[in-house]
């Protein structure tokens, strides 16, 4: 099944100190004269922060520039989502923060599973992105004084979070939007919506284009460029249930893949502590509560196994502030992984809430009372009124019932320095790249990383294809756009002629269940390797029986969705050999054979302190992949458990 | 009450649903009758429900526009029983729940419907007029990596909560499904309202308002009749008193500009 093989990834790291690094390489990465930038035609592939936010700073510097968005309009990219907020090292409230500390801290919140190097640019960069977002209108917090206001979030102590109320990705991505479509009405921008990415297309090698799919008329179409940008963001929605929106999805990074783009640590997963639970066979999504709630909210489960009675009847002495008890210096706000690891052991001791016992209380009385409703409605207002429309609960009264649901994924195309992957031409940015958060994000830092790489990695570093690299004149007449064509026409042909008896959200709900039962919170090797023959039984299955009405040459939902559950079979086997080889805990990626005698994480940084990035080799009942590993090496932040107590 | 589970036996249903081919097709209800939906389900999960049904029917499911369903991405574009995104106050469809309607009941599903936003295929439209509109004037322009630091710009805390109320808007188009004459003057407002509420928006006030409203017309949006039909339906509660800003806004700009064609034209 996989052929273990070494050799070494070229990550493109600079040398030489740290802090230095960035604007050393930004020194080395050849120029594209001004006035041939207009000569090179970059194609951008989703509008989320990543991909808006590229698509406004290329276009700015002179590019030729192309989106394709798979909604109706790119505001409604799942960026918009977001809700507590986006850090950055400005040190406003003068609580001790810098650019080193946010660095550190990601580096240890990710469990030592990222690269420095990358990681210290994020945290340099993190203070101009604010710069930028103010300056386009962003309506962060205020406070009275005129001033920036800050809070906290999970995993961080000190305040650097800035936040828009509880919209904060709806007001960045707002803003990018806005940048971009000043592009749209200035010429600069060709934006072509309901477009979906289908295949990608290399020729000689490098990345030249892609197929879409137009998806109100269903015509297949060809594009042509001299840089592919992927900003199609994370899988999340291999579990079927996440908080992910829905047309969210892996094909684009899938098709890239299997055209020869290396996979990187496709089993780093993100459970959110924060999210309502599931609540009957109907569900189509999971909800998030912003964990920005848990700066305010108390969780806790009845000391009792089996107490059933209503919250407002367990008196104190016999409520278990859990996350208080085990970490007292990180109480309520330690990092996701551990937040949610430590609920489901709540619920696996029979101590979880609510009539599935799959919850946890997160209480807000004791702020309400120390703060008074007001203050927390101002905080919160949006979070609480979204909670009662779902729950018919109100959490004023009510301690919120919530419980950890898949929300990110670390994992990703692998990219070097440049967020390049490995087919040259072919640029990964947001959530859709592998590379800054290592086995686990920490609060606030997906908004962060998004316009990081959109806003001033990529205008850097993508002069180095166009400048470094002789790229001749391609046009969609080239063989290789007729071929790539043919096997998207063919892939759509066949799922529509399955002509079988399930649905393709029927097969995506048990591949779904497999996966959050197997390679979810907590994984063995005993359920890995069941899940594996799980998922390719039902791979062959859903070629055998899925049924998919209607023709190719209209909007056809039920087409979309199967070629992209289609997509996420083919990963999820990824994801089971990539949790089943990592045989250590980190960060989300919770091993029960490797764990403490407290039952955190255990890593073994002798075996696998490294980026495990996959290649794919071939299709078949059991697809075959090759390993290859990026060595990670620590010169600044010493390798260390981590400890939150 | 407390709970978020299944009740027993669930709600019967008429459903009247929009269908429509393409853009050009005609478009009629049809009629589908569901069993035992639980109160709990979202809307949009009700409507999966029927779509399962009908594949499993050999029918052709409906189409619809949907995706965060939590209420923030704006894809919902149904009108419920009459009312866009149904009966809640401020509450798009995804939020809705099944609580809210009663055993036994008959609802009707259509498409927003609006000159400006042609019917896709089914309950799914176009509303890329306000794409347009935003790509007139709805921005500031700054280039990246050339902003002051953040802290430089010290914005009152009532103009920034302001400006937040009216840039809460997700562009679904509710406002101008629910108006009588299909006037986008409260999304429009809402943009010229956040932007202008803003010292980084005072450099373009005039040829923004001129540059959006121009485009407005010319997408084919009425013109508001005080009606107040927008703020009822808006999921986000956006208030009236963006539009009143926005004939401010325009009334001075017109006074002192030149052609808006002109201005917005300009470099």
């Amino acid at each position: 099944m996989t052929t273990p093989t070494t050799p070494i990834l070229d990550s493109k790291c600079p040398s030489g100190p740290m802090s230095e690094r960035w604007s050393k390489h930004r020194f080395e990465l050849k120029l594209v004269n001004p006035a041939n930038k207009r000569k090179f035609h970059v194609l951008v592939v989703g509008t989320g922060l990543a991909g808006a936010s590229a698509a406004a700073s290329l276009a700015e510097l002179g590019y030729r520039v192309t989106v394709l968005c798979i909604h109706d309009t790119p505001r409604r990219a799942h960026s918009i989502a977001a809700q507590g907020g986006i850090n950055a090292a400005k040190n406003y409230p003068n609580d001790g923060d810098s650019v080193r500390r946010l660095f550190y801290d990601t580096v240890k919140g990710g469990d030592y599973r990222a690269r420095e190097s990358n990681v210290h640019r994020l945290a340099e960069v993190s203070t101009s992105i604010i710069d930028q977002c103010v300056a386009q209108g962003v309506p962060f917090a205020r406070e009275y004084g005129g001033l920036l206001d800050n809070r906290s979030f999970g995993g961080a102590q000190v305040s650097r979070t800035f936040y828009a109320r509880g919209q904060t990705g709806q007001q960045l991505l707002l803003g990018a939007y806005q940048s971009m479509m000043r592009h749209v009405g200035l010429g600069k921008v060709t934006l072509l919506p309901r477009r979906e990415m289908l295949d990608l297309v290399l020729v000689d090698g490098i990345a030249r284009g892609v197929i879409a799919r137009e998806l109100t008329t269903g015509a297949v179409e060809r594009y042509a460029a001299d840089a592919v940008l992927l900003a199609t963001g994370g899988y999340g929605n291999v579990f079927f249930l996440s908080t992910n929106a829905k047309f969210s999805n892996t094909t684009a990074i899938w098709r890239a893949h299997k055209r020869g783009a290396l996979f990187g640590n496709p089993c780093f997963t993100q459970i959110h502590p924060t999210c309502i639970p599931v609540s009957g066979s109907y569900q189509s999504k999971l909800t998030l509560m912003s964990e920005s709630l848990r700066n305010d909210g108390r969780v806790w489960v009845p000391k009792h196994k089996g107490d059933r009675r209503s919250p407002d009847q367990i008196p104190e002495d016999e409520r278990d502030y859990y996350l208080e008890r085990i970490y007292p210096s990180f109480g309520n706000l330690v990092p996701r992984d551990i937040a949610s690891r430590r609920a489901k052991e709540m619920a696996d001791l029979g101590r979880g809430v609510g009539e599935s016992g799959m919850a946890v209380y997160l209480d807000f009385r004791d702020a309400i009372a120390r703060d008074g409703a007001p203050r927390i409605r101002e905080r919160y207002g949006n979070l609480f009124q979204m909670y009662e429309r779902i729950t018919a609960d109100d959490p004023y009264k009510v301690p919120m019932r919530i419980y950890p649901a898949v929300h990110y994924t670390m994992g990703g195309l692998w990219v070097d320095y440049n967020l390049e992957s490995t087919i040259p031409g072919l640029f990964v940015l947001g959530e859709a790249n592998f590379s800054d958060h290592g086995a686990n994000r920490l609060g606030a830092s997906a908004l962060m990383q998004g316009l990081a790489d959109g806003y001033f990695v990529i205008p850097s570093t993508i002069g180095a294809h166009f400048a470094g690299r002789k790229l001749g004149a391609v046009t969609t007449d080239h063989p290789s756009f007729a071929a790539a064509e043919r096997d998207v026409q063919g892939r759509l042909g066949k799922l529509l002629s399955i002509d079988g008896r399930r649905s393709a959200d029927d097969f995506h709900r048990e591949l779904g269940l497999v996966m959050w039962n197997h390679c979810g919170m907590a994984r063995n090797e005993k359920g890995l390797k069941s899940a594996l023959g799980t998922i390719r039984g039902l791979r062959a299955q859903f070629w055998e029986n899925l049924r998919v009405l209607g023709t190719g040459e209209e909007l056809n939902r039920e087409l979309e969705k199967a070629g992209r559950v289609a997509d996420f079979i083919e990963l999820a086997e990824l994801m089971v050999i990539d949790a089943e080889h990592r045989r250590e805990s980190c960060g989300g990626h919770f091993r029960e054979e490797s764990q403490t005698p407290e039952g955190e994480a255990l890593r073994d940084d002798a075996s696998y302190a490294y980026v495990a990035a996959w290649q794919h080799a071939s299709d078949g009942p059991a697809m075959g992949w090759n390993l290859h590993r990026e060595p990670l090496t620590f010169e600044e932040v010493k390798l260390t458990q981590r400890s939150y107590k | 009450m407390s709970g978020g589970h299944d009740n027993h036996g669930g709600l019967n249903l008429t459903l009247h649903v929009w269908r429509q081919k393409n853009c050009e097709a005609e478009g009629h209800f049809e009629t589908y009758a569901l069993h035992g939906i639980s109160e709990h389900c979202s809307f949009l999960e009700m409507l999966d429900q029927l779509n399962e049904q009908l594949l499993s029917e050999g029918r052709e499911p409906v189409a619809f526009d949907h995706d965060c369903r939590e209420g923030i991405c704006g894809s919902c574009s149904l009108v419920i029983n009459g009312q866009a995104h149904g009966p809640d106050r401020e509450t798009a469809t995804c939020q809705l729940h099944m609580r809210r309607f009663h055993d036994g009941q008959t609802i009707y599903v259509e498409p927003f419907r609006a000159q400006a936003f042609p019917i896709v295929r089914d309950l799914v439209c176009d509303r890329s007029a306000f794409d347009r509109i935003i790509a007139r004037g709805g921005f500031v322009s700054v280039n990246t990596g050339s902003p002051q630091d953040a802290n430089a710009i010290l914005i009152p805390k009532e103009a920034a909560d302001l400006a937040m109320d009216a840039a809460a808007c997700i562009g679904c188009g509710a406002c101008v499904a629910a108006c009588p004459n299909a006037a986008a003057m409260l999304f429009v407002g809402a943009k010229i309202s956040h932007l202008s509420l803003l010292p980084q928006g005072q450099p373009e006030r005039r040829r923004r308002v001129l540059a959006m409203v121009e485009q407005m017309d010319k997408e084919g949006f009425g013109n508001c009749g005080n009606i107040y039909e927008c703020e009822a339906a808006c999921p986000k509660g956006i208030s009236v008193e963006n539009i009143a800003r926005l004939n401010k806004e325009y009334l001075g700009a017109s006074l002192t500009a030149r052609p808006a064609s002109e201005a917005a034209g300009g470099f």
